[in-house]
């Protein structure tokens, strides 16, 4: 008992100590010069190291935006940590990594229980069955009985259990630490079907020697919504993070793309909205404590959604993904960015 | 004295050299693979078993290997062997890891110098083994300032460290930072004080019990939360941290072994001459005890070694976490087991020459009794 | 003036007259240990409370009794993802004791062979024993296990083409699938069969031993108790007419159903920690063997002893008394790293509540020190019944 009140006394005198000390993200990352990104420890597409060992992808053109936004250029300010499955909420929750940018998905308990803020969503997924041609399977319904294999750590896992329980089906899990892994056990036949997000199974399908003999099951399971994520407890911070990934989203839906970025935030004539995002029309960027050119520099890294999109994951890429439910809004697809105002 | 005339059948006398059959490659092959019933039945077994597996192997690593391509599939197109194509491509990865190219120089340096100053602890004559000896103690220091940078060289972050470079800095800190651990830990197990003595077991025990796996979690999901809120190390200090105080356990019993290998009258004598506890331990029982405990240090530091593979689990990039890099880029996918063999290869070798070594000196140890 | 002094001597002074005296330095040093552990576990807990209270994350265990939400695939106690957090611990629990037993059996016999077999005199079996035992110690268990499982699952066929040995035996790339006994009421004779005939076994070698040293006489022990143990529990299961049947697995859509099954994940894991394990303990084997004394295999030789009798009741008794406490070490190392089953799937304790659980919870602290428990009980008891093992077989020193 006496312990108990030890601790809570300690901690009680902490959150004091602790309340100013941590709400500055932004000043301690000033402080030591870069962003630290937690990103994934490889999954195509989104993150993977080119022959040079130089971290690339999706995901990875986020932490580069996002710098870019507070030091004016990403190079030399941005540092990776890869993280698994396992290492990504306590590495946000201890500081080690200021973001997570990690194909995760935002659920409820991660926001509520596990005390997360997720700025956004990047990627619209769902989760989704590949399978060998030859079994002849037409629906995710017929995979009664049959070797699923799955990442674990992930809320597939959780999806995958669900969605057998509820349709009274049986199954043999295969757990499987990392993507590159659960391909393998999938391509020599340890499994019949792999699970994981749409995305993943476009990436996988795209990388075997012949595609046309797997199919990518009509069903999608779950709602997947993929986003960076950063420690409850500093506003301000996910303002920031936030901001920079609506301001790539606005940057595409009024055609600012990299290589006219630098002309249209000089003079963005008539667009009050492009004005007030690049700082010609009143002063925005105070508000989020950032240089007057956080928005322009932040889309002069990589370019806007669509141009990143297409760079690590669209049609031209290894994975070919359409780009769907994760068009703009004025496009079909559900991409929507709260106006700049 | 009568001398007898003994008389000899033909091909009988003394003086002949032996029949064919019991002399030369003959003999030795009856010998060695014939010599009765079970051996023959053995020799078959071993020679079936060879001819179902070096074949093969042969075939797929060697003849119909592709050494030179840009592309999984442009290896796929040129045979069925093996790809070694994807080491030749990520070499540098593989021994590097993300380390900056143009600073590998600084790496190269470190490696050599490692083995200056590992000379005049492993071979007694060794010329100048006086002054290197000062050189191995400073060594700890240098190689950190040449790896990470400080004092005017550029600093290289630890998240770059990756390959069979992140291997060895793993072995070799556990094991040099695990020493001075270990010989207290040795000497608290066996004093007669009771706290001391029961701290020192409870924590050998208590790490020698739990498989350092779940040590390298702690590492990486726990120990920022027992450090002052607003510190927090790198993950690279935190497995060395947590690899350090695994070792340091295993070392301390390897000490105790050694320190109960000296005889009662070591300890008698360095009483008889009026030492102290420190001074007696620091002069006359640890360098006896470390002595005979050389060959075990090194062994320890081999199953070290060979952990150091663990660390993929937490994310770091030793050749194993290089390797799942490596397969997620889709030129590469899919070619595990041509990388799994290559590291396995790697780690053969190192080990088997340091387990010689390990087996050398027992036997000098041996000798000199 | 002076009396002042003697009763109140120079603080300083008395501290290190203490500090001289052995006996007062000892108790010094011990409270001072004891006051620094405490310090460092109090500013551990300090700042682990102060952490999570700035986290807003609260300690607790509550949340093993909600379902866990994740299927299991080897379980052999009833489970599915209904079921508590609590429960799939315990299928960790009994995953990882059945991996480690049947690793720790499997070893022990691959070591007890490739050390007897590294002593033989045929060059080319030496050389394949020494081949296999360099490799086994000098290459990461954590490879061979990759290695193996990688073996396994690319030259084993698909299940739709799997090679069938024998009726109801079925080898394919999922896994090994053999018949289940499906045990009707009247099996329990032929239990209680088999627990007669141990019984009687155990009788009749405690005889023959007696009668062995009274007169000299020796019996077939070996031969006779094995057929008593097989023959009676055979001979009752024909006698209750034949209660046990067979469940033979089937090919039914994806997999086979029914039978039993060793997946290929407890099949790698399983060789690769026996694989390795073997290595270290058959050059336990040899040097145990090369540590005998010559002159006890000649005294067996001359007292008529045939070589593998010489083996089995002279050399190996006694090599078993210098393998003992290195092989209780092996035997613990080998459950230390069957947890690193966690990189091929295989659901041990790490992989369920120190890996599924904790990931889906996000309570590190609670999921690592449950972890950290059961290690650290199954190793203290392990090596509490090891040693005991050794305090008997130990020479009595007289």
């Amino acid at each position: 008992m006496r312990s108990l009140k030890f601790i809570a006394l300690c901690a009680a005198l902490a959150s004091l100590a602790a309340g100013g000390a941590k709400a500055a993200t932004l000043d301690d990352v000033k402080a030591k010069g870069h962003l630290q990104c937690g990103i994934n420890t490889g999954l195509p597409g989104f993150a993977f190291t080119d022959n040079r060992g130089n971290w690339q992808g999706f995901d990875v053109a986020y932490c580069e935006a996002l710098a870019a936004a507070i030091f004016g250029k990403a190079r030399g300010n941005v540092k990776y940590t890869n993280l698994t499955g396992k290492t990504r909420f306590p590495a946000l929750a201890s500081g080690e990594v200021d973001v997570l940018s990690r194909n995760t998905t935002w659920t409820y308990s991660r926001d509520t229980d596990l005390k997360q803020t997720f700025v956004g969503v990047n990627y619209y997924d769902g989760q989704g069955f590949i399978v060998p041609k030859s079994l002849g399977v037409g629906s995710a319904l017929e995979l009664n009985g049959a070797s699923v294999c799955i990442q674990t750590g992930t809320t597939t896992e959780l999806n995958l259990a669900g969605y057998f329980r509820d349709n009274n089906m049986d199954y043999e899990p295969v757990p499987i630490e990392t993507n590159a892994e659960a391909i393998k056990l999938y391509q020599a036949g340890r499994c019949d079907a792999y699970t994981t997000d749409a995305s993943g199974l476009a990436a996988t399908k795209a990388a075997f020697d012949s595609p046309g003999d797997h199919v990518v099951l009509p069903e999608i399971i779950s709602k997947e919504p993929l986003g960076p994520l950063v420690r409850h407890g500093d506003d301000e911070w996910a303002d920031i993070a936030r901001w920079v990934l609506n301001a790539l989203i606005i940057a595409e839906e009024k055609g600012i793309t990299r290589r006219n970025v630098k002309r249209m935030a000089r003079r963005s004539g008539d667009d009050a909205e492009a004005n007030r995002m690049f700082g010609n029309e009143g002063s925005f960027h105070e508000m989020l404590r950032l240089p007057k050119t956080w928005a322009r520099d932040a889309i002069a890294e990589n370019g806007n959604y669509g141009e990143i999109f297409e760079k690590y994951i669209g049609r031209n890429t290894d994975l070919g993904l359409e780009r769907g439910v994760n068009a703009l809004w004025t496009q079909g697809g559900i991409l929507y960015a709260p106006p700049f105002r | 004295m009568k001398t007898v005339q003994q008389q000899y059948e033909v091909g009988r006398h003394p003086d002949l050299p032996p029949p064919l059959v019991e002399r030369g490659v003959v003999k030795w092959v009856r010998d060695n693979f014939f010599s009765d019933a079970t051996s023959i039945v053995l020799t078959a077994v071993a020679l079936y078993f060879l001819y179902k597996v070096v074949p093969p192997f042969v075939e797929w690593a060697f003849v119909d290997a592709v050494w030179n391509a840009d592309h999984r599939n442009e290896c796929r197109a040129r045979g069925e062997g093996a790809c070694w194509a994807v080491l030749r491509a990520r070499i540098a990865q593989f021994t590097y890891g993300y380390y900056p190219a143009h600073l590998y120089w600084r790496v190269n340096t470190a490696f050599v110098l490692l083995f200056v100053a590992l000379a005049p602890l492993l071979f007694e004559h060794v010329p100048g083994r006086r002054y290197l000896l000062w050189f191995s103690l400073a060594y700890p220091v240098l190689a950190f300032f040449l790896l990470w940078g400080g004092l005017g060289l550029e600093p290289v972050e630890s998240a770059k460290f990756g390959g069979f470079l992140l291997t060895i800095v793993i072995g070799v800190t556990g094991i040099v930072g695990s020493l001075p651990l270990g010989i207290l830990l040795a000497l608290g197990r066996r004093s007669r004080l009771l706290i001391v003595h029961t701290i020192s077991m409870v924590f050998i025990e208590f790490v020698r019990g739990v498989p350092l796996i779940t040590l390298l979690f702690i590492a990486s999901t726990l120990l920022n939360y027992f450090l002052p809120p607003g510190t927090y190390f790198d993950l690279l200090l935190r497995v060395l941290i947590m690899v350090t105080l695994f070792a340091s356990a295993y070392l301390a019993e390897v000490i105790r072994g050694g320190l109960a290998g000296i005889p009662k009258g070591q300890f008698e004598a360095a009483d008889s001459l009026g030492l102290g506890y420190w001074k007696s331990m620091r002069l006359i029982i640890l360098p006896q005890a470390l002595h005979i405990s050389i060959p075990n240090i090194v062994n320890t530091f081999i199953s070290l070694y060979k952990d150091t593979t663990l660390v993929v689990i937490v994310g770091l990039a030793d050749p194993l976490g290089i390797s799942r890099a490596t397969l997620a880029d889709s030129k590469w996918q899919g070619l595990s087991t041509e990388i799994y063999i290559a590291i396995a290869v790697f780690f053969f070798v190192s080990c088997f020459a340091m387990s010689r070594y390990s087996l050398y000196l027992e036997k000098k140890l041996h000798t000199g009794h | 003036m002076t009396t002042a002094t003697a009763i109140f001597p120079n603080p300083l002074r008395w501290a290190l007259g203490l500090w001289r005296d052995q006996k007062h330095r000892g108790t010094i040093i011990q409270i001072m240990a004891l006051v620094a552990l405490l310090l460092f576990i109090g500013i551990i807990i300090r700042n682990t409370a102060i952490n999570l209270q700035a986290l807003g994350l609260e300690i607790g265990y509550d949340f093993l009794t909600e379902p866990a939400n994740y299927d299991i695939n080897q379980h052999l106690i009833d489970y599915n993802s209904l079921s508590s957090h609590l429960r799939a611990t315990a299928v960790g629990v009994i995953n990882t004791a059945l991996v480690s037993v049947c690793g720790i059996i499997l070893a022990t016999v691959i070591g007890l062979f490739a050390g007897i077999l590294r002593l033989s005199k045929n060059w080319l079996v030496n050389r394949i024993m020494y081949a296999y035992v360099e490799f086994g110690r000098n290459v990461p268990v954590l490879l061979q296990i990759l290695l193996f499982h990688a073996l396994i699952i690319h030259t084993l066929p698909h299940p739709r083409a799997s090679l069938s040995p024998m009726d109801g035996v079925f080898l394919s790339n999922r896994g090994f699938y053999v018949p289940q006994p499906v045990l009707e009421p009247a099996a329990w004779a032929i239990l209680a069969a088999l627990v007669i005939a141990a019984a009687l076994a155990w009788w009749f070698a405690g005889h023959a031993k007696r009668v062995q040293e009274n007169t000299g006489r020796h019996y077939p022990v070996f031969t006779i108790n094995a057929a008593l143990i097989i023959g009676l529990p055979l001979l009752a299961f024909f006698l209750a007419g034949r209660p046990i049947g067979l469940d033979f697995p089937q090919l039914k859509g994806f997999n086979y159903q029914g039978g039993m099954v060793l997946r290929p994940e407890f099949t790698a894991l399983w060789f690769a920690l026996s694989f390795y394990a073997g290595a270290y303990i058959a050059e336990l084997v040899r040097a145990g063997i090369l540590a005998i004394n010559r002159g006890q295999t000649e005294a067996a030789y001359s007292l008529g002893l045939k070589p593998n009798w010489t083996m089995r009741l002279v050399i190996l008794p006694q090599a078993m008394r210098v393998m003992v406490p290195p092989l209780i070490s092996q035997y613990l190392g080998l459950i230390k790293d069957s947890s690193l089953a966690i990189v091929i799937g295989y659901m041990d304790i790490v992989a369920t509540i120190g890996g599924i659980s904790l990931n889906q919870t996000g309570r590190a602290l609670e999921c690592m020190s449950i972890t950290l428990f059961i290690y650290l009980s199954i190793s203290l008891g392990v090596s509490t019944v090891m040693n005991w093992y050794n305090r008997r077989v130990s020479l009595v020193e007289r």
